[in-house]
C-alpha cells in the first residue's frame, strides 16, 4: 500500500508527476482516437477499435463527437501549461497546490465523462460531468489568475535583467496574468454560446462556415473561442519556453512588452468578433504582429544563448560560423521549440497570411471543401507544433541524455516537421499540380504526414513506456523527481512559498 | 546504437518502397464499356410533402411533386447536347472551351462577392486534363468508355445551360436534398452506413485502378445496383425513390442563387471525398465558372412524365 501511495503521490502531486499523467492521458487519447479517421478508415482499423470497444458512431453526430474529442484534449494541455506556470513562476506553495489539484480533478472528469459521452453513447449525466470538469479548469484558471496577480510586491523582480516596470513590477509574470486573464474571458465566450445548445444554437465546425456571407452572433461567437483559446494556448506556451532557457536582458525587456500588448489586443480583436466584425480581423492582425514579434525577440535571444553557452563549455572565445551552427544544433531538446516556433512561419503564419492576400484570386475559386482543407490544415498543425514543444520541454524535464537525448530530439523535430511540411503541401497541391495528376502527391503526402506523426506517437510510446517501467523500480527516476519536485528554471523573483514566513527560513520544497 | 540506425534505416526504406506503388496514372485514353443497366434517360417523380431537412433534420415542406434524373448527366448525353446546341447556335466553340451567354446575376456588392455580369460565360473547357469530351472535325466525341460516365468539368454555366436548352432546371437544394434522403431523415441516400461496395468515394479508389486497369476518378452511373463486375459485387444503393449516385462519384451543381454572394452550392460528395462529405446534408461550393474532375450535375422538372433526357 505504501509503494502505491508513494507513486501516487508522485503522479499526483509534484509537478512532474502531474505533467506525466496528462501527457500519457493525451497521447492515449490522441493514439485511440486517432483511429477513427484519415487512412485508418480505409485500412479497416477504425471498424476494429468502433467493435473493440463497443462505440457508438452515428454520422450525424460526427461534428459533436469532434467538438468534444477537442474540447477534452484541450483541458489537458492547459493542465500542462498550467502545471508549468505554477512550478516557474513564483508564488506561494498552497496556491500551486491548490491550482494544480483543481485542474486536475477537472480536467480528468472532463476527459473521461467527455469521451464517454460523445463516443460511448449518450447518458447526459456524463455531459453533465463533462461540464463539470470543464467548471473545475475555469475555476482553476481563476485561482491561477489570482496567484499571478502582479501588483503583488513580493512578487516584483529582484534581478533588474528580467523585464519589469519602474516600480519593479515583473513583465513576465504580467504577460502570464493577462494571458491568464483573457483565456478566462474567452473561454465564457465559447460558453455562452454553449449554454444556447439546444436552444438556438446548433452543434457545427466552423471550417464549414467559411463561406456563408452571414453568420449569427453565437457562430461568430464559437469562430472567435476557438482561434482565441488556440492562440492563447501558444502564447502560454511561448512564454513558458521563455522561463525554460531562462529569456532576460534587453529582448526579454522589449518582448513581455509586446506579448503584453498583442495579447490584450488580440484577444480584444477576437471579442469584437461578435458586434464588430468587419474591423476585428485589423485588430486580430496588429495583435499578432506584436506577438509574433515577441516570439521572434525569444527565438533570437534563445539561439544565441544556445551557441553562447555551448562555445563556452568548449572553451572557445569565438567561433565562426559553421562552429557556431554546431554549438546552436548541438542540443535538440532546447534548438527544437525555437526551430518550431520559426518552422511555424511556414506552415503556420505564411500559409495564413497568403491566403489572405489571395484569397479572392485563388482560394475562393476553388470548391469550399479545398479552402477547408487548407484552414483545417494549418490549425492542425499549430496545435501539433504545440504539442511537439510540450514533448520536448518533457524530455528535458525527464532528463534525458547522450545519444537518447539527441535521438529524440531530432527524431521528434523532423518527423514531426515532415509531416506539417507534407500537410502544408497536401492542402495546398491545387496551387502546383493539375487536379487530375494529383493523386501521387495525395498519396505521398498523406504517406509523409502519417509517417511522420506516427513516428512522434511512436517516440513518445517508448518514452512513456520507459517511464511506466520506470515506477516499478524502487528508486527509479520518479523517485528523483518526486524528492525534486519543481522544474528547475531561474525565477525572475524571490517569493517565499510559504506564507508569513521569510524565503531564508522556508522549507525547502 | 547501431540497431537503431538500422531499424531507422529499415522504417525508412519500407516506408519509401510503400509510396512507390503507386496508382496507374491516367494518362491514355479509353477504358472498357461498362453497361450498369440503368437507364440514365430516365426520370423520378417527387412526390410534394414534408422531409427532414440538414444535419439537424429540420422539417422541411416541398409542396408541389417534381421530377428529378435517375442518375448524373452522362458524358454521352451532354455531348449530345452540346452537338444540338452548336447547331442552334447557342453556344460558341474557341480553343479554350466551350462558350454561352449567360445574362448575368444580381449584384450585392458585398464582401468577397464576385460580380456575375452578362457576357460569354465557359461552360467547358476543351483539351484540358481530365476532360472526357472533345472537340474534333467540328463534332464532340467521347473518350471511349466513359459515354456512361457522369460528365466533369463542367462549370455551373455549362450546367444550367444544359437544363435550360432543355427546358428544365438545376435542383434548388432542399429538391436536391429530400430526392436524395426521401421523407425519414436518413444519413445516405440508402440508409444510414456506408461501405465501399455502395459508392465511389475515397476509400474506394483502388478498387477502380484494379478493375479499369488505371484510375478513371468516376465510375458509370448506377454502378452501385447490386450487379457484379468481374469479382467485385456491388450493393444495390438507390435513394429512398430509386435515384442513383446521389452520394460519392461526383458532386452534383445546384441552382440556388444565394444573396451577398455568388457562389453555387454542389451536394453529394464524389470520389475525392471521405464519407462524412457524402452525407446528404454535406454541402460544398465553387465560383460558378469553377470546373472539376469530379463535379456533375442532374437536373429537375415540372411533372412532365412524357418527357425524356436525350
Amino acid at each position: 500500500m505504501q509503494l502505491f501511495l508513494q507513486r501516487f503521490n508522485y503522479l499526483f502531486q509534484s509537478t512532474k508527476g502531474l505533467v506525466l499523467v496528462a501527457i500519457s492521458l493525451v497521447s492515449m487519447v490522441t493514439a485511440l482516437f486517432g483511429m477513427l479517421s484519415g487512412p485508418m478508415v480505409e485500412w479497416g482499423i477504425r471498424d476494429f477499435v468502433v467493435d473493440l470497444f463497443n462505440m457508438k458512431l452515428l454520422a450525424e453526430e460526427r461534428e459533436g463527437r469532434i467538438i468534444m474529442l477537442y474540447h477534452t484534449i484541450a483541458m489537458s494541455v492547459l493542465a500542462i501549461e498550467v502545471y508549468f506556470i505554477t512550478s516557474i513562476v513564483p508564488m506561494k506553495k498552497h496556491q500551486q497546490s491548490t491550482i494544480n489539484a483543481t485542474i486536475t480533478f477537472g480536467y480528468i472528469i472532463a476527459l473521461l465523462f467527455g469521451l464517454k459521452f460523445a463516443y460511448f453513447g449518450h447518458d447526459f449525466v456524463y455531459h453533465g460531468l463533462f461540464l463539470l470538469g470543464q467548471s473545475l479548469v475555469f475555476f482553476a484558471g481563476l485561482l491561477l489568475a489570482a496567484a499571478l496577480w502582479p501588483w503583488n510586491k513580493e512578487t516584483y523582480v529582484t534581478n533588474k535583467d528580467y523585464a519589469h516596470t519602474r516600480r519593479g513590477i515583473d513583465l513576465e509574470r504580467m504577460a502570464f496574468f493577462v494571458m491568464a486573464v483573457a483565456t478566462l474571458g474567452s473561454a465564457i465566450f465559447g460558453a455562452v454560446t454553449a449554454s444556447y445548445w439546444g436552444n438556438g444554437h446548433e452543434t457545427f465546425l466552423a471550417e464549414d462556415l467559411i463561406r456563408e456571407p452571414h453568420k449569427n452572433p453565437l457562430q461568430l461567437a464559437v469562430i472567435g473561442h476557438l482561434h482565441i483559446m488556440l492562440t492563447l494556448i501558444a502564447i502560454a506556451i511561448t512564454l513558458i519556453v521563455g522561463r525554460w532557457l531562462d529569456f532576460k536582458g534587453m529582448f526579454h525587456k522589449i518582448s513581455m512588452r509586446l506579448m503584453i500588448a498583442g495579447t490584450v489586443v488580440i484577444t480584444l480583436g477576437v471579442w469584437a468578433v461578435v458586434p464588430y466584425q468587419p474591423i476585428a480581423h485589423k485588430i486580430i492582425y496588429v495583435g499578432s504582429v506584436l506577438v509574433m514579434l515577441a516570439a521572434f525577440f525569444l527565438v533570437v535571444f534563445g539561439w544565441r544563448k544556445l551557441i553562447h553557452d555551448r562555445l563556452q563549455e568548449l572553451g572557445i572565445e569565438k567561433g565562426g560560423f559553421w562552429k557556431s551552427l554546431r554549438a546552436l544544433l548541438h542540443d535538440p531538446l532546447k534548438f527544437g521549440p525555437l526551430w518550431q516556433m520559426v518552422f511555424m512561419n511556414f506552415t503556420v503564419s505564411g500559409v495564413g497570411i497568403f491566403m489572405a492576400i489571395n484569397l479572392d484570386k485563388i482560394f475562393r475559386v476553388w470548391p469550399a471543401r479545398e479552402e477547408r482543407i487548407t484552414l483545417t490544415g494549418h490549425w492542425h498543425i499549430l496545435s501539433a507544433i504545440i504539442a511537439t514543444i510540450i514533448i520536448l520541454y518533457y524530455a528535458d524535464i525527464c532528463g534525458l541524455k547522450g545519444r537518447v537525448r539527441q535521438w529524440f530530439g531530432w527524431l521528434v523535430i523532423i518527423c514531426s516537421d515532415l509531416a506539417f511540411a507534407a500537410v502544408t503541401v497536401f492542402s495546398m497541391k491545387r496551387l502546383f499540380v493539375q487536379e487530375i495528376h494529383q493523386a501521387a502527391v495525395v498519396n505521398w503526402t498523406m504517406l509523409l504526414a502519417d509517417f511522420g506523426l506516427a513516428m512522434v506517437l511512436l517516440i513518445m510510446a517508448l518514452l512513456l513506456l520507459w517511464r511506466l517501467f520506470d515506477l516499478f523500480k524502487g528508486s527509479g527516476l520518479w523517485k528523483k523527481e518526486f524528492d525534486n519536485p519543481e522544474l528547475e528554471v531561474e525565477k525572475t523573483a524571490d517569493v517565499s512559498p510559504y506564507p508569513h514566513i521569510p524565503q531564508q527560513g522556508g522549507p525547502k520544497s | 546504437m547501431n540497431w537503431i540506425k538500422n531499424l531507422c534505416f529499415l522504417l525508412c526504406l519500407s516506408f519509401f518502397v510503400t509510396c512507390s506503388i503507386n496508382q496507374p496514372a491516367d494518362n491514355s485514353s479509353g477504358i472498357p464499356f461498362i453497361d450498369t443497366g440503368i437507364d440514365s434517360a430516365k426520370w423520378v417523380t417527387i412526390p410534394a410533402g414534408e422531409f427532414l431537412q440538414g444535419q439537424h433534420k429540420h422539417k422541411t415542406t416541398i409542396d408541389y411533386d417534381y421530377e428529378i434524373m435517375r442518375t448524373d448527366v452522362t458524358n454521352a448525353q451532354f455531348a449530345t447536347y452540346l452537338s444540338e446546341a452548336l447547331q442552334k447556335q447557342a453556344i460558341q466553340v474557341a480553343d479554350t472551351g466551350i462558350f454561352a451567354f449567360h445574362p448575368g446575376e444580381p449584384f450585392d456588392n458585398y464582401k468577397h462577392e464576385k460580380e456575375i455580369k452578362a457576357g460569354d460565360w465557359l461552360l467547358m473547357p476543351l483539351g484540358k486534363p481530365g476532360a472526357r469530351i472533345s472537340f474534333e472535325s467540328d463534332s464532340f466525341r467521347v473518350e471511349p468508355g466513359y459515354e456512361n460516365h457522369p460528365v466533369v468539368m463542367v462549370t455551373w454555366f455549362g450546367a444550367n445551360a444544359f437544363a435550360e436548352f432543355y427546358g428544365w432546371r438545376l435542383p434548388t437544394e432542399i429538391e436536391w436534398e429530400k430526392a436524395a434522403r426521401g421523407s425519414d431523415g436518413r444519413v445516405y441516400p440508402w440508409g444510414n452506413e456506408i461501405g465501399r461496395n455502395q459508392a465511389n468515394y475515397y476509400s474506394s479508389r483502388h478498387l477502380f485502378a484494379k478493375l479499369f486497369g488505371k484510375r478513371t476518378i468516376t465510375t458509370p452511373v448506377g454502378y452501385y445496383n447490386g450487379k457484379k463486375y468481374g469479382d467485385f459485387q456491388t450493393l444495390d444503393s438507390p435513394s429512398a425513390y430509386g435515384l442513383y449516385d446521389m452520394a460519392g462519384n461526383v458532386w452534383q451543381w445546384t441552382g440556388d442563387d444565394y444573396k451577398d454572394t455568388h457562389l453555387h452550392y454542389m451536394r453529394g460528395g464524389s470520389e475525392a471525398n471521405y464519407e462524412y462529405n457524402l452525407r446528404t446534408w454535406a454541402r460544398n461550393n465553387a465560383s460558378p465558372d469553377y470546373y472539376g474532375i469530379n463535379v456533375g450535375f442532374r437536373c429537375v422538372r415540372e411533372k412532365k412524365p412524357e418527357m425524356n433526357a436525350p
